[in-house]
């Protein structure tokens, strides 16, 4: 008796709790800046579109089918001393009513999903902005033939403009997700694969990689910055003037003092020979993402540590501790060495 | 009809023995097995980055010179001999079935040896290949063709050495009309696996 | 009076070799006794594999934790879905075929007992070979899955890839040998007047998986043989510089892969099939249906590979294909629930433990069903694969379905298997709370995909709203636990009882029921002859009642197959080869020749011993 009424209780608290869980979720997008039920690109519209046709669908048929489970469960609970129920066998017009109706409902799924199929795997218009995506294990690279720039990690994209991505990977298997604009794509070491959109809010997003590539793969995230026009012009026009430097330039004005001695650390340490310092005819294949850049970064270590001189100089002394595995090794940098190269990386902006 | 009542302890719900039915299945099975090898050399087929290729010549970087590696007369030869001992492994089991032990025993050894010559025959060819350059490594042609010939080749070891068994059997007079479901099951697989090469000889050797 | 019984029985075992001790159970080749070594042995590994899962849930309970570190938080999830999918659904579900198919078909044993003996003696090296892993610090760490070319040697130089490749060959070679006994069984040993359509469901149901074994594990037997090649000897199927194709090993892998997960729910939903019915005092409705059903989506279940790949960019006429095939087989699958609902419909539901967890299994599985037809639109896909809303899917058929189907079973089967009755009561408590911890842990999973959780990702950070759906998931496995520890003290208390369970507690309609609990060495004193489905209610209704309880009779003149140790010695010198085979570069090719020879060795002196 204790226990059915117990039963009893819990079901209502698992009803409750799955509810509210429902109502937390779905209400506050705002909180949950990777989500993928807040398309702001028309790429992840086509995607969410199709999301809301299937969840009505789903939520139709659960509400139904469950109702009926429940009812029948109530219904005809057995009492001792029941006779023996009808022995029913089948019915041959009920199995062909339920074969029907779910094939139809299927085919109101299915239409508009092999419409969108279609729209999704479409060839971007001419006028798009060819992007290269390149995956590495942990970090992105991002390439702009047309402007001549490479960058990583931090995705600029212009609003209201398609974007065609062409992507590929340097060592296995990734892929790149854009859920606020985009979808996801896997990126192959030995063909490329593509995915199109058009930003239609400005702002700037989180993203993660989306196939496990190894030990770092929960820590492989980057960050998409969809800018007006004029702002994403702004920010092409100000990465071609980060060409590599010819010795003996000057040193920048607001470089502060260790600027210098971070200048020969990064050469002395041998971090030259994985990261390039040049956004223009940067070289590919490097083992390192590209740093041109990265003092404006809002995010270091490929999305996953906020881009400040603090965390930048620890992780150029602690790579291995603050994400085990990754390419940059440790190279018993000291707390000072690390200071003088952050602040050498924080005037390349 | 009585050798199957005899044999089984029960009827059967098919009226086929237990170990004629798991033969087939087993059969059934290896379908897929070599379905999916054959399928792997399909894919792969075009997409060596070097050679030694199957059917061009093909000239290194380096200048080295290969001609198609491939040498059909031998392999049809070998192909002839495993058909053929498709028949013989028949008048073999024929000869079981009735008690002739000569017949059994003269036609087996006739299946065991074209079995014999046909591995004989797949070894030195693969020794052949590594002599003009085409190694395991070498291409994505010389791992598709080696995995799938090679395990073509082993079942057809497997096949000769069971045959050898039963052989045995049979001259110890191990092998009478009752018994002669050992046979059928060995000449089934021996069968199975004669079909697989009359798929992969011209799937990998004629087809260009 | 039940004693009595007991010791009856006891003498009577001894004085027809019907042996007990360590060694009778090695070199047993009773269908009933290697049932209960796959369910121990298989349930062992569920509760490791439960275990794991816990841990990672510990390490994403809190934003950045470091509970684990991501080396072992890889390894816990590659083995907690290498573990429950090979090592635990698959052989509770073969501890059921093998305890049960005899029964329910009216046969003695099955096809071939040795083979049968093999098939569990090598399951139980394959999960031992895969589990040692860990004594090595070297655990598969490249997911169930195995995507190539990560797990290429560049890539994954250590042993773990080893160990997860080789482990699963053995594993293979268990599987295919005992889907070659229960086919052959199946369709050579029913009872005189057993058709095929006259069969219990859980026998069709296990023999569609059968079939689905036999054609899809030679698939990954090849995969898993070229990336073999690959890591041992240097050649390039799946490593592009070499111009082998990553995207060849998913392919090949899924298509095993896709057959599997049927092979996963099949014998559940044949289970359900044989509970419904009895418990509500009907029989199953749409019996042809269901038939029909199941070997469709068998059928269809080839086709559909390529849903898991919809992120690959294979083009859109394949997309179109898969999502087309992926729909499709929705439909014999909605038939399928809906004919269990129309089985209750009507009926006399008795709420005994085995019917609530049917019922439980059917409100979980159209749940996962449900989320299952959300993916199988490439579009929306893109935004859920790969995401928490894959894994919230899977859980919910292969734990809500698979699980609970299997747990439904046991608590019906355990009066039959051991002569004892489960607690209700505990039962029940042990079915409330596995529902409420079960969807505390994955239906959050549903949201925190959606709004943006990757899968496979062993921390994530602050900021992201991923936080409170992680607490509530890491909470329920604890609810989950205490379901699991109430269902051992039920065992433990029940073990302790007598075993006089009568032999149809629960008004049966099958085979099973007619015979005593638990069942002599040779089943049936005499073959049944059957005259229709549900023989036993037939048989009951021409006698206006229940049956008596069957006495135990000797069995004497009954021939039953002798124990043997060659299962064993063949099944060992299968784990030396591939041992001897994983540390070749170290010891060489002779103890990989000896292995072969042991192996060489079991199989002569099985094929030629006396098979009694």
């Amino acid at each position: 008796m204790f226990l059915r009424t117990v039963a009893r209780c819990s079901f209502r608290w698992t009803t409750a709790l799955c509810l509210l869980a429902l109502v937390l979720a779905g209400c506050s997008p705002e909180h949950h800046p990777q989500t993928t039920l807040l398309p702001r690109g028309d790429f992840a519209k086509i995607a969410d579109d199709l999301l809301d046709t299937t969840v009505r669908w789903a939520l139709l048929v659960f509400v139904l089918v469950e109702g009926v489970l429940l009812y029948a469960i109530f219904r005809f609970r057995g009492k001792p001393g029941d006779p023996e129920p009808h022995q029913t066998h089948g019915n041959t017009t009920v199995e062909v009513i339920w074969t029907v109706i779910p094939a139809l409902i299927l085919a109101a799924i299915a239409v508009p999903t092999v419409r969108a199929i279609f729209q999704t795997n479409a060839m971007p218009g001419k006028d798009a902005l060819t992007i290269e995506v390149v995956g590495h294990q942990w970090w992105w690279e991002f390439r702009y033939p047309e402007f001549n720039i490479t960058t990583a990690n931090e995705l600029h994209v212009p609003m209201g403009r398609t974007v065609s991505l062409r992507m590929g990977s340097n060592d296995v298997i990734h892929s790149f997700w854009v859920p606020q604009f985009a979808a996801k794509r896997d990126v192959f070491p030995n063909r490329e694969t593509r995915m199109w959109f058009t930003a239609q809010a400005e702002g700037e997003y989180p993203a993660q990689c989306a196939e496990f590539c190894g030990i770092q793969h929960g820590r492989m995230a980057h960050r998409i910055k969809a800018q007006k026009p004029e702002d994403f012009q702004a920010w092409v026009a100000h990465m071609q003037t980060l060409g590599s430097k010819p010795p003996g330039t000057a040193v920048p004005a607001d470089a502060g003092p260790k600027y210098a001695e971070g200048e020969k650390l990064f050469t002395a340490k041998g971090c030259i020979a994985c990261h390039s310092l040049a956004a223009v005819n940067a070289p590919k294949g490097l083992v390192g993402p590209n740093l041109a850049n990265v003092g404006a970064r809002s995010y270091i270590a490929a999305g996953t540590l906020k881009n400040t001189d603090e965390n930048l100089a620890h992780w150029i002394r602690d790579p291995q501790g603050v994400k085990k595995g990754v390419l940059m090794p440790n190279l018993g940098i000291t707390e000072a060495e690390s200071q003088a190269l952050a602040a050498y990386l924080r005037a390349h902006k | 009809m009585t050798a199957h009542a005899h044999a089984a302890h029960l009827e059967t719900s098919t009226g086929l023995d237990n170990r004629k039915l798991a033969i087939w299945t087993f059969i059934g099975s290896e379908c897929m097995f070599f379905a999916t090898l054959i399928s792997n050399y399909l894919v792969n087929k075009g997409r060596s980055l070097v050679g030694p290729f199957p059917h061009e010549p093909w000239t290194s970087p380096a200048g080295q010179h290969f001609e198609p590696i491939f040498e059909i007369p031998l392999v049809t030869l070998g192909t002839a001999l495993l058909l053929f001992s498709s028949l013989f492994v028949v008048l073999a089991l024929s000869g079981a079935q009735r008690g002739s032990r000569k017949a059994l025993i003269g036609w087996l050894a006739a299946t065991i040896a074209c079995g014999l010559f046909f591995v004989g025959m797949q070894v030195y060819e693969f020794t052949h290949f590594v002599h003009r350059g085409l190694g395991f490594t070498t291409n994505l042609f010389g791992s598709s063709f080696y995995t799938l010939t090679g395990f073509h080749g082993t079942h057809v070891t497997i096949g000769v050495l069971w045959l050898a068994t039963l052989w045995v059997d049979a001259v110890r007079g191990k092998i009478p009309p009752p018994k002669s479901l050992n046979l059928e099951m060995a000449a089934l697989y021996w069968h199975f696996v004669d079909v697989v090469w009359i798929i992969i000889f011209p799937v990998v050797y004629l087809i260009k | 009076m039940a004693t009595r019984v007991l010791d009856q029985h006891h003498a009577h075992a001894a004085a027809h070799g019907e042996k007990t001790g360590l060694w009778s159970w090695i070199t047993t080749v009773d269908h009933k006794r290697i049932g209960i070594l796959y369910g121990a042995t298989a349930f062992l590994f569920f509760l490791i594999g439960g275990i794991e899962a816990l841990l990672l849930r510990i390490q994403l309970g809190t934003p950045e934790n470091t509970f684990l570190s991501p080396e072992t938080y890889n390894q816990l999830f590659t083995m907690h879905g290498t573990t429950m999918i090979f090592l635990a659904i698959m052989p509770l579900s073969a501890m059921f075929f093998n305890f049960m198919i005899p029964l329910l078909i009216g046969a003695r044993d099955v096809a071939f007992p040795r083979l049968n003996a093999f098939s569990y003696w090598v399951f139980l090296f394959g999960g031992l070979f895969l589990n040692a892993s860990f004594l090595f610090g070297a655990a598969p760490d490249q997911g169930w899955f195995g995507y190539a070319n990560l797990t290429s040697k560049q890539y994954s130089p250590g042993l773990n890839v080893d160990f997860w490749m080789l482990g699963l060959q053995i594993l293979g070679i268990a599987s295919l040998a005992a889907a070659l006994n229960f086919f052959v069984t199946v369709l050579n040993m029913r009872a005189p007047g057993m058709t095929l359509m006259r069969m219990p469901m859980f026998v069709w149901m296990s023999f569609i998986t059968q079939v689905l074994l036999l054609l899809a594990f030679p698939v990954i037997t090849v995969a898993l043989i070229l990336l073999m090649y690959d890591r041992f000897f240097g050649s390039h199927f799946f490593v592009p510089s070499g111009g082998g194709d990553p995207l060849l090993w998913q392919h090949l892998f899924w298509i095993f892969g896709h057959p599997e997960v049927y092979i996963l729910i099949l014998p559940a939903f044949g289970i359900v099939s044989e509970v419904l019915p009895v418990f509500s005092r009907k029989p199953l409705f749409g019996y042809a249906a269901m038939v029909f059903s199941g070997v469709f989506i068998a059928f269809l279940g080839f086709g559909v590979w390529s849903h898991h790949m919809f992120s690959t960019g294979m083009g859109p006429l394949a997309d179109t294909f898969f999502a087309l095939t992926t729909m499709l087989i929705a439909i014999p699958t909605g038939v399928k629930i809906f004919n269990w609902i129309g089985t209750m419909w009507g009926g006399s539901l008795q709420y005994r433990t085995p019917l609530l967890f049917a019922i439980g299994f059917i409100a979980m599985f159209i749940i996962g069903g449900l989320s299952g037809v959300m993916h199988s639109s490439p579009p929306a896909d893109l935004q859920q694969t790969d995401t928490y809303f894959v894994v919230a899917h899977f859980h919910y058929v292969l734990f809500g379905g698979s699980i609970f189907g299997i747990t439904a079973g046991a608590y019906y089967w355990w009066p039959k298997m051991f002569g004892r009755m489960l607690d209700e009561r505990l039962g029940k408590l042990h079915f409330w709370l596995m529902l409420i911890g079960f969807n505390l842990t994955f239906f959050p999973m549903h949201f925190v995909g959606l709004n943006g959780m990757p899968r496979r990702v062993y921390t994530y950070p602050e900021g992201l709203g991923f936080d409170l759906m992680n607490q509530i998931e890491t909470a329920g496995p604890f609810v989950l636990g205490v379901a699991f520890l109430v269902f051992l003290l039920n065992i433990f208390q029940t073990w302790r009882k007598p075993a006089n369970a009568p032999a149809d507690p629960w008004n049966g309609a099958t085979l099973e029921w007619a015979i005593p609990s638990p069942p002599p060495e040779f089943n049936f004193a005499e073959i049944p002859t059957v005259h229709g489905r549900d023989a036993l209610w037939e048989a009951k209704r021409q006698r206006g009642g229940m049956l008596p309880e069957p006495a135990r009779v000797s069995g004497a003149g009954i021939h039953m197959p002798n124990p043997s140790y060659w299962p064993l010695v063949t099944a060992f010198g299968i784990l030396a080869f591939f041992t001897t085979l994983m540390v070749m570069g170290h010891t060489g090719i002779w103890p990989v020749v000896a292995s072969f020879a042991i192996l060489l060795l079991g199989v002569y002196k099985w094929a030629y011993e006396p098979a009694g």
